[in-house]
């Protein structure tokens, strides 16, 4: 249980053509730990990813991952920072023209020397661990949903990455697969002495997993806490979010100015 | 698709590919004849070289035995001299002939060599003396009528053949 | 005022168009920079030579037997209006060897591999698996788009000389066997109006600069589509188009550069 913190957003400030998409802000992720990230689709969730793959550059602050701010790096150093993390994308984003085989020993393949029978015995250990032992031989159009994003986690976690990153990992998924895959992150992480960061607006089957959770809305950071914390928050958009609940902050009805006003120019 | 059973086929596809060229360099075109191997250059003076141009045959007793490499007036003689490579099988002698003759009524025009006779062979770089300008048409023509014009221009014929009109 | 807008719109397009053509030569230099993995891996490149180039030969044997065919039977219909019917294998041959040949075959293989290659790429784009490769430190343009680019490249001459050879049979079927033509006098004057180093090497300088030409833009526009159905479907149809014009355009300046007349 190290209080070290694997990756730190200070002050990060991002914009997409002139229009505010992250604004100030201020993340640890300890090591170790399991981390939610949750809010409205939109709110700049998955650019917080993005930022600490260093995909994207903030245009104010910084993103520590390691102790190196990733978005200075060169392109080897960026790669060498990439092959310790894992992302696991939203629908697997499986390499389709491969077999299952082949996408879980995809980066054993290109990033290491490992001989041919080494790496089997890798990939069946992986595919075991998720539970899809057998599917090796399998094309990714011939797999589940829920398989096909199993199979993607067992891709993410090949080369036993010390942080671990999931966009939306429970979106379409039946009850079973949810907790299945809830089930799975945890364990990973604990196993792998892993970090991990999830990206999710599913509250009930993260809240179960997390180590501490973060909500951010229209960019910005507006509660965060441990899952009990949260919970029990008195926080209205923290409230209307967890309880699923049709009114509070985020309102029902889209700006649409007067309704009546509205009608009465159809009418006339 | 196996591995092996792709590479076969891209196999096929490649020898496939060249031997269609194969075919058209030595078949359809004339890589197989015209060895691009040895030559010497050999220049020769024209008053007028009507439609020839760069690349042209250069034939003897209509056998190919080389191409004509450039054209260039000669600023000093105000004729044309025209630079050939000929195949350094074939030998000319220092008196052979170079007419600008035409393939067929309307075909483009090419060189033809007449060997002299003469004991001594042009070497690299020699010029050939005799040359016979390309035929121009219009000079033809020309011709043509001053001889019709001459004609008429004689006293009649006995069988009172008018030829005026 | 709809002058006013239409001209600001042709402003904007244009702008777009060039911006867009600053993209497209960015991202084909970083194809050329990244291209050690093709060869170093060639059997990348040949598991792509498979699906672009064995996969069209199909339509280029049947296409180039048809053209030839119909050179045949058109060819035959002029020269005998000048006497020259022995000429055919001439007309045929060049006809293909210079012009034909490469461009048809060009033609083709945008239409049938060009726009595979801009879906199948969209579509992985589209599904993330680009990014999931980047951010498993897997160089994109490396191990996708430059192996691509090289078998679009090598297969490209290639198809352009089976389309020529399929074309000189085709008109030999027509020309000999069918109307009648001297058998001897078609292969023999053909023989002589074909240079090698001037039709035939010409014709594969062509060949290859299509072939650059249609790869890039097809993997250009798969890479650059927006992630959605229309987006792709879209981008597909741009690279046909755009590789047609410019096949079109490139064989006008080449054409007119090397077949000079002089």
């Amino acid at each position: 249980m190290s209080s070290q913190t694997l990756v730190e957003l200070r002050d990060v400030n991002f914009a997409y053509d002139s229009r505010p998409i992250l604004k100030g802000i201020n993340m640890d992720f300890p090591k170790g730990k399991l981390v939610a990230i949750m809010g409205l689709s939109g709110c700049g969730k998955t650019t917080i990813l993005r930022h600490i793959g260093g995909v994207l550059k903030p245009t104010k602050g910084h993103v520590k991952v390691d102790g190196q701010i990733i978005h200075e790096l060169d392109r080897q150093g960026l790669y060498d920072l990439r092959r310790k993390m894992g992302m696991l994308f939203q629908f697997g984003a499986l390499f389709t023209d491969m077999s299952v085989y082949d996408n879980v020993a995809f980066q054993m393949r290109e990033h290491t020397d490992l001989p041919e029978e080494v790496i089997r015995d890798m990939v069946m250990m992986k595919l075991r661990a998720v539970g899809l032992y057998g599917t090796q031989n399998l094309m990714p159009a011939e797999l589940s949903g829920g398989m096909a994003r199993r199979v993607a986690l067992a891709r993410t976690i090949a080369l036993d990455p010390m942080l671990i990153m999931y966009d939306e990992p429970f979106a379409g998924l039946d009850p079973i697969s949810l907790t299945v895959v809830g089930n799975l992150i945890r364990r990973l992480n604990d196993a792998l002495g892993a970090t991990s960061i999830i990206v999710t607006h599913d509250v009930q089957e993260s809240l179960k997993i997390v180590d501490y959770v973060y909500f951010v809305s229209n960019g910005a950071i507006i509660a965060e806490g441990t899952a009990d914390d949260i919970i029990a928050s008195d926080e209205a958009f923290v409230r209307q979010f967890v309880h699923g609940q049709m009114d509070g902050p985020i309102p029902f009805h889209f700006a649409g100015g007067d309704y009546k006003q509205g009608l009465n120019l159809q009418a006339g | 698709m196996e591995r092996t059973t792709l590479d076969l086929w891209v196999g096929i596809f490649v020898v496939a590919g060249i031997a269609a060229l194969g075919f058209l360099a030595f078949k359809v075109g004339n890589l197989g004849t015209y060895n691009v191997s040895q030559t010497y250059e050999v220049q020769a003076y024209f008053a007028n070289i009507g439609g020839l141009k760069q690349e042209a045959s250069v034939k003897s007793a209509g056998v190919l035995v080389g191409r004509v490499k450039s054209i260039s007036l000669d600023t000093q003689r105000y004729e044309a001299k025209v630079t050939m490579s000929i195949d350094k099988r074939y030998e000319f002698d220092r008196d052979t002939y170079a007419k600008i003759l035409t393939s067929g009524l309307l075909g483009e025009q090419y060189i033809g060599l007449d060997p002299g006779g003469g004991s001594e062979m042009l070497k690299n770089g020699e010029t050939i003396k005799n040359t016979q300008s390309a035929v121009v048409l219009e000079d033809l023509i020309g011709k043509v009528i001053n001889m019709l014009a001459e004609g008429s221009s004689k006293p009649k014929a006995a069988n009172g053949k008018a030829s005026g009109e | 005022m709809p002058v006013k807008k239409s001209i600001v719109g042709l402003g904007h397009r244009t702008v777009n168009t060039v911006w867009r053509l600053g993209f497209a030569a960015r991202f084909f230099a970083l194809t050329l920079m990244y291209s050690g993995t093709s060869f170093r891996r060639f059997g990348l490149t040949i598991r792509e030579m498979f699906f672009s180039g064995v996969l069209s030969l199909i339509i280029i044997v049947v296409a180039g037997m048809f053209v030839g065919m119909v050179l045949g039977f058109q060819g035959y219909e002029t020269l005998k209006r000048y006497g020259s019917e022995s000429a055919l294998g001439s007309l045929v041959a060049l006809s293909l060897v210079r012009e034909l040949g490469p461009v048809l075959a060009a033609l083709l293989f945008a239409s049938r591999a060009g726009s595979a290659m801009t879906a199948e790429i969209g579509l992985m784009k589209a599904t993330e698996q680009i990014d999931a490769m980047e951010l498993m430190a897997v160089n994109p343009i490396a191990r996708v788009i430059a192996p691509r680019f090289w078998s679009g490249v090598i297969s490209m001459p290639l198809l352009s000389c089976i389309f020529s050879f399929m074309g000189v049979f085709g008109g030999y079927v027509v020309g000999v066997v069918a109307i009648g033509v001297d058998e001897g006098s078609f292969w023999s004057q053909m023989q002589s109006a074909v240079d090698f180093q001037h039709d035939i090497m010409n014709g594969l300088i062509k060949s290859f600069v299509f072939g650059v030409a249609v790869t890039v833009i097809s993997l250009f526009e798969g890479f650059d589509a927006p992630p959605t159905a229309e987006g792709v479907s879209g981008a597909t149809t741009r690279t046909v188009v755009e590789s047609s014009l410019a096949i079109l355009m490139l064989d006008f300046i080449l054409t007119a550069f090397m077949f000079r007349g002089d």
